[in-house]
């Protein structure tokens, strides 16, 4: 497929404890096209980070097994200097935390230069002081010239994540990774991020994987989303059928949908994510989280069933919720 | 910067005011007086009293301060009685052959902990960081005085590399240049010896600077631009664990008065430190006393020097 521009398959990304290996990233395959947006929901500590790292091969001290293709080479076995051709050129991230993603001592011009430095040769140094310029004016921050001068300190949160967002872009990345970007913002401002992303989105035409664990977001922005759930991706389905047709228990409880069997009607889910230490690896790695479900419900190693084209659901224990909703329709028609 | 570094010298005054109130209360506390060296066995006990109280000594003791500080200011620290001459005169040589052993053995410690310090940081946990950890704590756990003892029997005796005592060789005119290449000569081996062992805490500081930075979020931004290895440690890393040790180049001073009070005697070196632990045991106690000031001082300006450079380095503190 010509359309095709990153492919993973069975990713795999293992950080050491101790003396053993346990997998943040458990075999995660999924493909994004050009133009595509892939919205990635999931709690804290189910490997979204993990996942964005591997994709840019930033983390220092893990084991990554399986296929990352970008433009249909592997950047799981890329060397570091053609590795380093493409990171900030081809693909590019936006960060978690703006507050710490900015180096203290240079200049806010500079660092945004560094990147047209590396990757855009024939630009001269003016050259590039104009495009950063024009990049500071395009992520919506006035005073452009001074703000070149200034220090990440001067700057507030909302102003910096724009100065890394401007960083990301500068040299029109095909593949843009988009880091939980507003988590570290007040609300007023991340709504004023997501709308640049937005805008971005229309004028950059990149590929844009945007973790969040804001589903509201997601459904603004995302052309599909994958649900993950402790290292592994539980549904993906286009942002439509995956808001109609909710169907793993985990997504269900993001949004908010989770028939029981008691009274209340919207049971909410306890618990959190296990560490990566106490991760059951076999089995369905929700069971715990949803003990009233009958064991027999679950597949004994599940896999992704597709239950409609294009929309994957993990293990079987989905079903159980399928039945209960079906008689609620009954008793509701009955009533 | 200019507000921070006036807001600082402000801070500074009052230091040096609570020193000197210190050193005042500890010349008083001395046995004797300024006179108490200088008389001659006939004088009567009338006599001597007349000279007490024309000289001030029988004044109340915020008078004295006074007149001890307005001397001071200009320059006057009183007689040595060993010396038998001013305290300001016998110390402003020593003070020089110091300062230049301080600045020897601070070159020496930079040229070595700055490189030592650096593999150690970006290859950390590798058998040479061992070897250079390993080099540490040996420097944190030998004496400074033992240790350039032995350097003085090496290289001083045994191999005839350096000069074994004094500050320049004698017979030679001051102001030529031999005579500049001899007083450098006759400070490289104690020089060198406080460089080794007082690098150590300057390469371990580097270290976890280094160490430190390594995992900061804006490194992980340099990485994800396309910057090499190479370029990140340069551009990035270096310069953001640096800062720390530029700040600790005033703290230096410090830790090199107390190293040179020991090298210097062993290598029979002239300078302050020899001069004090000599005024200790001679009982010489005006010297002591102005020596004493002058660490002091050194210490508090050094303190001062610290903040200064930082405050020009690091854009956080530049702004405000
Ligand atoms: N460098 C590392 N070494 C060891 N464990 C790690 C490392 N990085 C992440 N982990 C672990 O991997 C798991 C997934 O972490 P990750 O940061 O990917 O979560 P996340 O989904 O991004 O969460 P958040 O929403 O908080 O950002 C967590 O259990 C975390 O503790
Ligand atoms: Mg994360």
């Amino acid at each position: 497929m010509t359309n095709e521009l990153l492919k993973i398959k069975n990713l795999t990304t293992s950080f050491r404890i101790g003396d053993e290996y346990y997998a943040a990233v458990d075999d995660v395959s999924l493909t994004l096209n050009k133009n595509e947006v892939l919205g990635i929901v999931g709690e804290s500590g189910s490997g979204k980070s993990a996942l964005a790292f591997s994709i840019m091969r930033l983390h220092t001290r893990a084991k990554i097994e399986g296929e990352i293709s970008l433009n249909n080479r592997n950047i799981v076995e890329m060397s570091k200097s053609k590795l380093n051709k493409i990171r900030g050129d081809e693909m590019a991230m936006i960060f978690q935390d703006p507050l710490t993603a900015l180096n203290p001592l240079m200049p806010i011009g500079r660092q945004i230069e560094e990147t047209l430095f590396l990757h855009n040769k024939r630009l001269g140094q003016q050259g590039r002081k104009k495009r950063v310029i024009e990049l500071i004016n395009l992520v919506g921050i006035p005073r452009a010239e001074r703000v070149y001068e200034q220090f990440p300190h001067e700057l507030s949160g909302g102003m910096r994540q724009r100065i890394i967002i401007a960083i990301a872009i500068a040299n029109d990345p095909e593949l843009l990774i988009a880091d939980e970007p507003t988590t570290a913002l007040d609300v007023t401002i991340q709504a004023q991020i997501l709308d640049l992303i937005r805008e971005l989105k229309e004028k950059i035409h990149a590929g844009i994987i945007l973790i969040t664990h804001d589903l509201g977001v997601v459904a603004e922005m995302a052309d599909r989303v994958a649900v993950m759930y402790a290292g592994q991706i539980v549904e993906i389905a286009t942002v439509e059928r995956l808001f109609e047709n909710p169907l793993h228990p985990y997504t269900r409880s993001l949004l908010n949908s989770v028939p029981t069997e008691g009274q209340d009607r919207l049971h909410v889910i306890q618990g959190v994510v296990p560490s990566l230490k106490n991760l059951p690896r076999t089995g369905c790695r929700f069971a715990e989280r949803i003990p009233w479900v009958d064991a027999s419900y679950h597949e004994e190693n599940p896999t992704l069933h597709e239950v409609e084209s294009g929309h994957f659901v993990r293990c079987t224990c989905h079903k159980h919720f399928y039945f209960l909703d079906k008689k609620e329709e009954q008793e509701n028609v009955v009533s | 910067m200019w507000k921070f570094i006036i807001r600082r010298l402000l801070i500074t005054f009052p230091q040096l005011v609570f020193l000197s109130v210190l050193v005042f209360i500890m010349a008083q506390m001395m046995p004797g007086d300024a006179l108490t060296g200088l008389i001659d066995p006939t004088i009567t006990a009338e006599a001597l009293d007349l000279q007490r109280e024309r000289l001030g000594l029988n004044n109340p003791w915020y008078i004295q301060y006074a007149d001890w500080v307005s001397g001071l200011v200009q320059g006057d620290l009183g007689q040595s009685f060993r010396f038998k001459m001013d305290v300001t005169a016998l110390i402003s040589e020593r003070v020089m052959n110091t300062i230049l052993l301080s600045a020897v053995s601070l070159i020496f410690t930079y040229i070595i902990a700055i490189p030592l310090g650096i593999v150690s940081g970006r290859y950390n946990d590798s058998p040479l960081d061992s070897v250079i950890t390993g080099y540490s704590y040996l420097g944190f756990a030998t004496p400074i005085f033992i240790f350039a003892l032995v350097m003085l029997w090496i290289f001083g005796f045994q191999l005839g590399w350096f000069p074994t005592s004094g500050s320049v060789a004698p017979g030679l005119e001051s102001g030529t240049m031999e005579y500049y290449i001899s007083k450098l000569y006759h400070a490289l081996l104690p020089g060198l010896s406080i460089a080794l062992i007082s690098v150590v805490s300057t390469i371990q500081y580097l270290r976890s600077e280094i160490v430190d930075t390594k995992q900061k979020d804006f490194i992980v931004t340099a990485r994800a631009k396309g910057a090499s290895e190479n370029r990140v440690y340069n551009k990035h890393i270096f310069r953001n664990s640096i800062l720390p040790i530029a700040a600790f180049f005033g703290w230096e001073i410090t830790s090199l008065i107390s190293g040179t009070v020991f090298v210097e005697s062993v290598f029979s070196y002239p300078g302050m430190g020899l001069l004090f632990l000599e005024s200790i045991m001679q009982r010489d106690f005006s010297v002591v006393t102005s020596l004493v000031l002058l660490f002091g001082a050194a210490s508090i300006l050094g303190a001062l020097l610290s903040d200064i450079i930082l405050s020009i380095v690091d854009p956080r503190i530049r702004i405000k």
